[in-house]
């Protein structure tokens, strides 16, 4: 398919959604990330049975713990395709993409000049 | 177990925003299994903190330890050495492991991360309830299992009260009524005569009502 999406995004892959843990998203956002989204399978698809589900609600806990630090929950989001929707996976990433651009960076780059914690 | 909930984040900042070196103490016991105050929450907390005073601009140390227990000495001697390096320490144990925490360090501030609320059991993943109230006198023998003093509003010990409707509480149509579930128990195991004999009136000098308690066993003492 050859299909395109920002080169901004680095694709980190895990066997389930099921296996991302509040403390990953935490993490990728005091390493300074401006952005982060999961991508798991279609609700009712997981063949772990709820591995997506159970992902949205950790995605859910860090967009209060993000909002609640004034990081900005909106820079986290959940995401649900299934693995034959090539083209969709490129628009949603250009989406976010976007989206998360118009939200700037994240202000703890800007606090820490470009320091953050390892 | 003893169970306890998280304070808001707000509140804990509020409570910490003075300090420069914070360590987050987590405990392995009771607060681990309610999710409220284990390992995991530690890093989730210490990290949520570390970006709240970073994007204030403020350079603030938090380090994370979690100890086996907070009610016991010899876990809290673990960080006897390194204790000195805090401005304060933030506790997610129950509030039994934050006071034995600030006893043992005098002079550095010990601040609950947690709310503690009752002893109680994981009726489902997320759901926690009052099982016992540590009365001191344990009854249980006598009502078929089910603890009256703990799950009952009025802690009634013969029979339910006139309030109770279809088996539920009068305070909550969701809340079983204790007296209910003891009869139906009771039922199932023959032993309905139980029942009808009369509970004596209860001391309650060794619940809380008659001020803070200690045992001491000399069997057990070194």
């Amino acid at each position: 398919m050859r299909l395109h999406y920002p080169d901004a995004i680095r694709v980190i892959r895990v066997p389930c959604t099921g296996k991302v843990d509040v403390l990953h998203l935490l993490r990728v956002f005091e390493k300074g990330a401006d952005g982060a989204y999961v991508v798991g399978c279609l609700e009712g698809d997981c063949r772990f049975e709820n591995g997506n589900l159970r992902a949205r609600k950790r995605v859910e806990q860090a967009q209060r713990i993000l909002d609640a630090v004034g990081i900005g929950g909106e820079r986290v989001q959940m995401v649900n395709l299934s693995s034959g929707e090539g083209p969709r996976f490129a628009r949603v990433a250009v989406e976010i993409t976007e989206k998360i651009r118009e939200m700037g960076p994240n202000p703890l780059k800007k606090k820490t000049g470009g320091k953050m914690a390892a | 177990m003893i169970v306890a909930e998280q304070k808001p984040i707000e509140e804990i900042i509020e409570m910490l925003k003075d300090f420069d070196r914070i360590l987050v103490a987590g405990c392995n016991e009771c607060v681990t299994v309610c999710e409220a105050g284990g390992k995991k929450e530690v890093g989730i907390l210490a990290s949520a903190l570390r970006m709240y005073f970073g994007n204030q601009g403020k350079k603030v140390r938090i380090d994370e330890v979690t100890l086996e227990r907070q009610c016991d000495h010899e876990y809290l001697e673990e960080i006897r050495s390194n204790i000195d390096q805090y401005d304060a320490v933030l506790s997610l144990a129950c509030g039994v492991g934050v006071q034995f925490m600030a006893e043992k360090y005098f002079s550095t501030p010990v601040l609950p991360g947690v709310n503690t609320c009752f002893m109680g059991v994981t009726e489902e993943r997320g759901v926690w309830s009052e099982r016992c109230q540590g009365c001191g006198q344990c009854i249980l023998g006598m009502t078929a299992g089910i603890c009256p003093i703990s799950r009952c509003a009025k802690r009634l010990l013969n029979g339910p009260c006139g309030g109770a409707t279809k088996g539920k509480s009068e305070i909550n149509k969701d809340l079983d009524c204790a007296w209910q579930l003891i009869v139906d128990r009771l039922k199932e195991m023959g032993k309905l005569d139980t029942y009808e004999t009369l509970m004596p009136i209860k001391d309650w000098s060794t619940e809380r009502a008659g001020g803070p308690r200690k045992i001491i066993r000399e069997d057990v003492r070194l």
